[in-house]
């Protein structure tokens, strides 16, 4: 789960680290009021959304006047900002964080994240801040200083010092650079954070180093003893399909595609978009059912993938282990009568009691294709969806003529 | 032979008293397994489905001689009881259990580590199907009739993605030595290169299959110790060529988040590597039925 720039920026602080000055807004004229709180005569208007790389996106103004402040609050507010890290739908701002303009000498790069190789924390930093870390890596990748961290030991201070010096900081300001690297790793290991990057870390005019731009990134399994976390939740930033299959405990990612897929199984589900792909077609969704698959969760399964309007084909692949093909053919054959559906629909059924789940679709007298491999579900499948559109242009073309 | 477990291993069901773990025990008992007990905290001295509970693993290891264990406990103590059984001197744990906080297991992988290598614990999971030595024991919660027994070795991430391997092997009369499910999550016990050591090391097994998936550099690590040290074929399926960067597909751990993690990029590391890919996840049975029939 990711939150805002400035939900992070209310953690980091509790940990003794130095931000600028700054508020949160709904409106423009709370906006005004923000920067009117604010001492200094130049005001920075953030959009906040989640994602990196605002600034390229038009999602951060740098203001002089209240007037400004404003104007710039208006036109962010509400308005869709799209980034290389959002995809092409983009992510709606509903609030702006107005934050004082600070006097910049240097930005630096400071990240922590959970690294999978070495199953340890991983501190990365570099002197070479503002741009992005992927792009250094490959530019430059000298310049990137990794630390790994003993969880059972946690951070100790000379390797907290030593990217201190990595950064390029100087003696003056090495105490409190130790109090910011210590307080950051405290605030990823005590909110079971995976991620938390900093960046710019920038050192002011008077010496000072600040953390200008946090992201922070929660593991989803552990927010069930995180509640201060869970709440921070904005369910404006996720896909709204996407929330609403949370809020079924399904998981789904939608896709560009026209074919809906209902499987069980995250593997099996990757693996079934694959030869969708390989047929031919393109996938709407990713859509993993689980391990038990009840009629109800496989109704809602269908509601879920048919909301999508663009769909017109849809595939069910169940492999039954614990669970019962009989079962989840019920489960199938009640969901289609109640929803009506309007798009072909592919059946594939496998594993325990497959033969008596067959039987069902088949006796069931709905227009249900059934498949017995994989490969023939993704061929009948996408032959169904081209059969749509083909009909649909046929259609198009007699309305026009 | 086989790797991990066969007929003799003395199984416990931690969670045992449990719905999921009761459904889950009895269902291994009637495969052939050789589950001598249980523990679950407070109920020690119970009978449970004909068998001792235990309230501590220890317990269970020196009045059953328990040396494997397979975990239903829910997430948030799951990791508590990895650790107890890694304590108590059990060889071989299974972690079925979904949902086990990523800095929990961080902390179960660093406990592991204190023990010398020959004393520690062997870990399969969290956040898998277990293991099977087909026709000897089931520790684990995948569908046994599927299974039938034989000389590939299977290493899966995915649950039901083995279960379409191992039913595509059986529909073309090839049997599986041992499949393990090493668990979709982003920190597990052990590796797809872990499992792939022990398979060379077993001489039933002939060919090796690893199903793998987009996120994290394991598959890739598995192929390069594949062209250093294995003797025998080793197959690769990747899953996940649509999905897109930055989505976790299901999986905690199935996410592209860095250069080399894409189901593309793993294929073509793996491909350079000598590993024989299968091209379809539809084609797994006939690309292991061809490797055999050159051997």
């Amino acid at each position: 789960m990711d939150i805002h720039e400035y939900q992070a920026k209310e953690i980091l602080t509790k940990y003794g680290v130095k931000i600028a000055e700054g508020g949160l807004a709904y409106s423009p004229e709370e906006s005004v009021q923000r920067a009117r709180e604010i001492d200094g005569n130049i005001w920075v208007v953030k959009a906040q959304i989640h994602s990196g790389a605002r600034g390229k996106a038009g999602g951060i103004k740098v203001c002089n006047t209240h007037s400004e402040v404003k104007a710039a609050a208006e036109e962010l507010l509400g308005k869709n900002l799209v980034t290389h890290q959002t995809g092409p739908a983009g992510k709606v701002c509903s609030r702006v964080y107005i934050e004082a303009g600070i006097d910049i000498v240097r930005e630096l790069y400071l990240c922590f994240l959970i690294d999978r190789s070495s199953e340890c924390i991983v501190m990365i930093g570099s002197a070479q801040g503002g741009m992005e870390i992927e792009e250094l890596a490959e530019t430059n990748p000298d310049a990137i200083k990794k630390i790994y961290v003993e969880p059972a030991v946690g951070l100790q201070d000379f390797q907290a010092r030593e990217m201190a010096f990595a950064l390029g900081l100087e003696a003056t300001q090495l105490s409190h650079a130790i109090k910011t690297i210590k307080g950051c790793y405290r605030a990823l290991r005590d909110h079971d954070a995976n991620m938390l990057e900093i960046n710019p870390l920038i050192i002011t005019g008077s010496g000072e180093l600040i953390i200008l731009d946090s992201k922070m990134s929660f593991d989803d399994n552990a927010l069930f003893r995180r509640h201060e976390i869970a709440e921070l939740r904005d369910k404006t930033q996720g896909d709204p399909r996407e929330v609403a299959a949370g809020d079924h405990g399904l998981s789904y990612v939608g896709l560009t595609g026209d074919i809906g897929c209902v499987i069980n199984g995250a593997g099996l589900a990757m693996a079934t978009m694959d030869m969708i792909k390989l047929a031919g077609g393109e996938p709407a969704n990713f859509l993993d059912v689980g391990g038990g698959a009840s009629a109800e969760r496989t109704e809602k399964a269908f509601r879920l993938v048919l909301a999508d309007e663009g769909v017109k084909a849809m595939l069910v692949n169940i492999f039954a282990g614990i669970n019962r093909c009989d079962w989840i053919a019920e489960g199938v054959v009640h969901a289609v009568k109640n929803i009506g559906m309007k798009v072909p629909l592919v059946v594939r059924l496998s594993g325990t009691n497959v033969e008596e789940g067959r039987r069902i679709i088949a006796e069931s007298g709905l227009p249900i294709i059934t498949a017995g491999t994989l490969a023939e579900a993704a061929d009948k499948v996408v032959h169904a969806r081209n059969e749509v559109i083909a009909e649909e242009r046929r259609r198009e073309s007699i309305w026009q003529s | 032979m086989a790797i991990l477990i066969n007929e003799s291993t003395r199984i416990i069901v931690q969670g045992f008293t449990g719905k999921t773990g009761t459904f889950h025990a009895q269902d291994m008992i009637n495969y052939g397994s050789r589950v001598v007990g249980g523990v679950t905290p407070g109920k020690g001295g119970q009978q449970h489905l004909g068998l001792p509970v235990f309230n501590t693993v220890k317990e269970a290891v020196q009045q059953v001689g328990a040396e494997a264990s397979i975990i239903f406990v829910p997430p948030a103590f799951a990791a508590d009881s990895i650790m107890e059984a890694a304590d108590a001197g059990i060889k071989y744990c299974v972690a079925i259990t979904d949902g086990i906080p990523t800095q929990d297991m961080m902390t179960v992988k660093n406990f592991l580590r204190r023990f010398p290598l020959k004393k520690r614990m062997v870990l399969t999971g969290p956040n898998c199907a277990g293991t099977i030595s087909p026709g000897r024991a089931m520790l684990g919660i995948m569908p046994g009739h599927i299974y039938i027994q034989g000389h590939v070795g299977i290493i899966g991430r995915s649950g039901t993605l083995g279960y379409e391997a191992a039913d595509q092997m059986r529909t073309l009369g090839i049997g599986i030595s041992t499949s393990v499910g090493i668990g979709g999550d982003p920190i597990i016990g052990s590796s797809h290169r872990d499992i792939l050591e022990r398979f060379e090391e077993d001489i039933e097994t002939k060919v090796v299959v690893m199903i793998g998936e987009i996120g994290g550099p394991q598959e890739v690590e598995a192929g390069v110790f594949a062209k250093e040290h294995l003797s025998k074929p080793l197959i690769a399926y990747i899953a996940g060529l649509t999905a897109p960067e930055g989505r976790r597909m299901g999986h905690a751990g199935a996410i592209i988040s860095s250069a080399g993690e894409s189901a593309a990029e793993k294929v073509a590391a793996l491909e350079e590597l000598g590993v024989t890919i299968c091209p379809t996840p539809a084609a797994m049975g006939e690309t292991v039925a061809k490797v055999l029939a050159r051997m």
